[in-house]
């Protein structure tokens, strides 16, 4: 049923544009994987290179161990599923779904049990028999889903199958698509530039950048300790502030300031300059810590965030929940973060310097 | 292996498409080429043909003739159309959606009816010139002629320099206009500086449209022109004449058009391309309801357009029900005119739609494959195709039909006087129009359902019969509809290739009507106009829409 893809050296070039130049990449069985990254990182043309709609100009595709780089894209066995939901607008909803079984010649009953069965667990058994259009496109994507799923792929890839719903119904069908697959177990590579989107519905997420990968780890992993600045600045939100290291896990900052960064690398050379990422929730206002003030500052709901302005004239966010005292613009105020939660990155190659644990 | 056996079936596809245009369409125009500068039977090149059409103010005039008219009737029919699709759009017009049928109608119907129909209302036996002679002794100067020309070619064109404008002002959003009146811009200011330059490359290419259309009409002028000799006219009877037949003479007058028509081509395409403008609507401006004078006269203008426009045609199916003897009509109404159509020439019904049908099935075929190699897996091959395909826009039918009598006249490729020449000739001219719009409508096809379906493991070829074709398929067959229809009026280049046998209804009606047989040609005028308008019906069903565009 389900398989554990092998990517080796994969290479893909257009003529002489090089859109991935050497990618390799594991992904386990029945585990969700995103590939995240902004647009024209590569992400879609890895994906489509997987479902065998891009050539493959070098390195070698597995699925459990089978080379799949010459086997024909309709015997890959792969259910896709498509950021514009491609429902076939000729056929009724359960025709849509029938149709990869009807070409694996399933016969009834047990093709109309099945589609009925993949209906229900998408819960649009009530659209049966209508046809696609005027349907939302909730709906749709539902649709797509479905036929994907019910010819039990060894694969499912998406391809940013949510960007084009609305914000509510995309966090509705974030969660459907995430419980769906974890009941079906099937392998699933998902292709988002939406970092939230990617977050919450993946077991790990590869972050791509000019067709590399910058950084493979769980969701937390990839927010938490994020392998380089690169990362760091896509997912979430960092402050990142100059610093120079002082050896033995030590930093100081231009204004004077010195810390103890507990799970810095120990083998950080003196005097190099470092960059200092703090997520704007890292900060707190306190009694002591520098001293700043509030330049602006923004309601969001949840939380406020604030324009805070350092000694340097350097301006940081941060954001509070909407328990803590409001405060106001010009108002005088100390932060501080926590230094086991930072991260440290080096100034020059932006790799992370934090110890691996 | 899959790939191989994927590429070649399209590029079979292709292969078949660029033989078939290389044999009916580049060979026979080539020989036209030839022909105007190589004498076959004493093998010699000269320019005799040229010479003597230049040399001669009598054939010179023909030229300058075509030029007048051409430029004067859609010159008037510019200006009408455009004013009539402007009052449309701003004005409120009572009877719009039947306003609208009307223009239809007209446009699809038979080309040469409308000239036709004139003489009988306004020849010199004209109903109307009879009429007017009986009750105020005055005599109508007769429709023959450059005003006669004039006439018919800005009644038959009005409604589809209309139909075009008024396509470009739906475009317009409301929002456009209404930000101009909020600045201040209103009235003819608005007109001048917001409606007309965006409509303007519209009117442009629907100008030029119209412009060829008249110019290579063979039916009208040689039908009411009499003395007023224009080219397409000049060419048939060099080409046919018994007087003074002339191959080489015909080929280099068609050369001479060739060139004309290319160079007007070429400035279309250039001005088009220079002042395209896209605009895709949200919200097109809504007629107003207007009150007063100006209600009354655009309500009287719109009215006289499309009364005019239909006309010709209620005239023609009134006299077909009328008895008749000889050319005087009867004031009795009797079937007789169907009964001598079906008996003497029923044959030419059952011709028109066997060769409209053949030419169909293989125009539709091969253009929505090709259209798919063209627009999924280009090359090179069908890149050229696609430019090759272009030409036969601007090649006059007539011409079109000399070449391939020119290229077809002799063993081993004796064609002339089949059928096949007659559904050739059909292919040939309308075949261009069918991958123009399968093109268009497979680009709106998201590439992602047949990604879709071979994901799902269908083959290439299952994916695009049960997934593209299907999809295509309403676009597709109400483009063939409108191009069947347009086969089934052909007169120009099938009057010179046909025989007695292979004898179409159109050009039964124009022999009829060059014999005298006056109410066989109204009956199957008539029948031609019923199909059309059950065509028209079907198309209307199939796209589900109450308008078409061209």
């Amino acid at each position: 049923m389900s398989v554990a893809i092998h990517i080796a050296h994969a290479r893909k070039a257009y003529g002489g544009n090089v859109i991935i130049p050497d990618l390799s990449l594991d992904v386990e069985e029945g585990e969700f994987f995103t590939l995240l990254g902004s647009s024209g990182c590569g992400k879609t043309t890895l994906l489509r290179m997987i479902a065998g709609f891009n050539t493959i100009e070098g390195g070698d595709f597995f699925f459990n161990g089978q080379r799949i780089n010459d086997i024909p894209r309709n015997k890959r066995n792969i259910g896709m599923v498509f950021q514009n939901y491609a429902v076939f607008p000729h056929m009724t909803t359960f025709e849509n779904v029938a149709f990869g079984l009807e070409q694996r010649h399933v016969k009834d009953p047990e093709k109309t049990r099945r589609v009925e069965e993949m209906l229900d667990m998408v819960q649009i058994s009530a659209l049966r028999d209508r046809k696609p259009q005027n349907m939302s496109g909730g709906q749709q994507q539902r649709i797509a889903l479905a036929r994907a799923i019910v010819i039990q792929p060894d694969v499912l890839l998406m391809d940013e199958p949510l960007s084009n719903l609305d914000a509510k119904l995309r966090i509705e069908m974030r969660g459907a698509i995430r419980s769906i697959q974890k009941r079906s177990g099937i392998t699933t590579v998902y292709v988002t530039h939406d970092q939230s989107e990617a977050l919450a519905v993946s077991d790990r997420i590869a972050i791509m950048h000019k067709g590399v990968i910058q950084q493979v780890g769980t969701p937390l992993e990839v927010y938490c300790h994020p392998s380089n600045l690169f990362c760091a600045t896509f997912i979430g939100e960092s402050n990142m502030l100059e610093a120079t290291a002082l050896g033995g896990r030590k930093i100081g900052f231009p204004d004077g300031g010195r810390m103890e960064v507990p799970f810095l690398s120990d083998r950080v050379a003196e005097g190099r300059k470092v960059k200092v990422c703090v997520r704007p929730d890292e900060f707190v206002f306190s009694d002591t810590g520098v001293a700043a003030k509030v330049v602006a500052r923004t309601f969001l709901g949840s939380s406020y965030e604030y324009q805070v302005a350092l000694p340097g004239g350097f301006a940081v966010k941060v954001e509070t929940g909407t328990h803590h005292a409001v405060l106001d613009v010009d108002e005088p105020v100390h932060l501080a973060f926590d230094p086991s939660i930072i991260n440290v990155f080096d100034g020059e190659s932006g790799d992370s310097l934090m110890a691996k644990e | 292996m899959m790939r191989r056996v994927r590429s070649d079936y399209w590029a079979m596809v292709t292969g078949l498409s660029i033989a078939f245009f290389l044999l009916f369409f580049i060979y026979p125009v080539s020989r036209v080429f030839v022909n105007s500068v190589y004498d076959v039977k004493t093998g010699t090149f000269s320019l005799d043909a040229f010479r003597k059409f230049f040399s001669k103010q009598y054939y010179t005039s023909t030229i300058a003739n075509s030029f007048k008219v051409t430029t004067a009737a859609t010159l008037v029919t510019l200006l009408s159309g455009s004013l009539m699709a402007y009052i449309m759009s701003t004005v409120s017009i009572r009877g719009k959606r039947v306003i609208d049928l009307m223009v239809i109608v007209s446009i699809l119907s038979p080309p040469f009816i409308g000239a036709y129909s004139w003489i009988i209302l306004l020849g010199r036996a004209g109903i109307v010139t009879k009429a007017l002679d009986a009750a105020l002794h005055v005599r109508l100067p007769g429709i023959y002629g450059f005003m006669g020309i004039l006439l018919v070619f800005t009644v038959k064109m009005t409604p589809l320099m209309y139909l075009f404008v008024s396509g470009a002002l739906k475009k317009i959003d409301a929002s456009l206009i209404e930000c101009a009146e909020g600045l201040g811009c209103v009235g003819f200011r608005k007109l001048r500086k917001i409606v007309f330059p965006l409509v303007l490359p519209t009117i442009l290419s629907s100008s030029f449209l119209v412009f060829m259309r008249i110019f290579c009409d063979f039916g009208t002028p040689m039908l009411i022109g009499e003395g007023y000799r224009t080219v397409p006219v000049l060419i048939y009877n060099s080409f046919i004449g018994e007087m003074d037949q002339d191959y080489a003479f015909a080929a280099a007058m068609s050369v001479i058009v060739i060139a004309f028509s290319v160079v007007v081509f070429v400035a279309q395409q250039v001005i088009a391309n220079r002042s395209t403008i896209e605009m895709s609507s949200l919200r097109p401006p809504v007629p107003e309801r207007k009150r007063g004078v100006w209600n009354l006269l655009a309500h009287l203008f719109v009215w006289l357009v499309a009364v005019l426009s239909v006309l010709p045609l209620c005239v023609v199916v009134v006299q077909s029900f009328k008895k008749t003897d000889g050319i005087v009509y009867l004031n009795q109404f009797s079937l007789a005119s169907y009964r001598n159509a079906f008996s003497s020439v029923g044959y030419s019904i059952l011709n028109t739609f066997t060769y409209s049908f053949a030419a169909m099935c293989f125009i539709l075929m091969v253009g929505v494959l090709f259209s798919y190699a063209s627009v999924r897996h280009p090359n090179k091959a069908t890149k050229v195709l696609d430019v090759v395909t272009t030409l036969p826009y601007i090649i006059p039918g007539s011409i079109m039909g000399i070449s391939l009598i020119l290229g077809f006249n002799k063993r081993p490729l004796l064609l002339t006087g089949t059928a096949f020449i007659m559904i050739v000739v059909y292919i040939v001219r309308r075949m261009p129009y069918t991958i123009r719009s399968s093109s268009a409508i497979l680009r709106q096809v998201d590439p992602s359902l047949e990604e879709a379906a071979v994901s799902l493991g269908a083959s290439d070829a299952a994916s695009f019969w049960k997934i593209t074709f299907p999809v295509m398929l309403p676009g597709v067959t109400s483009g063939a509809l409108m191009s069947w229809m347009s086969i089934i009026t052909e007169l120009s280049a099938t009057v010179l290739l046909y025989t007695t046998k292979t004898q179409t209804i159109s050009i039964a009606i124009y022999q009829e009507v060059i014999r005298g047989n006056e109410g066989v040609a109204c009956a199957l005028s008539t029948i031609l106009l019923a199909t059309t308008v059950i065509a028209l019906s079907l198309f209307f069903k199939l796209s589900g829409k109450r308008e078409i565009s061209l």
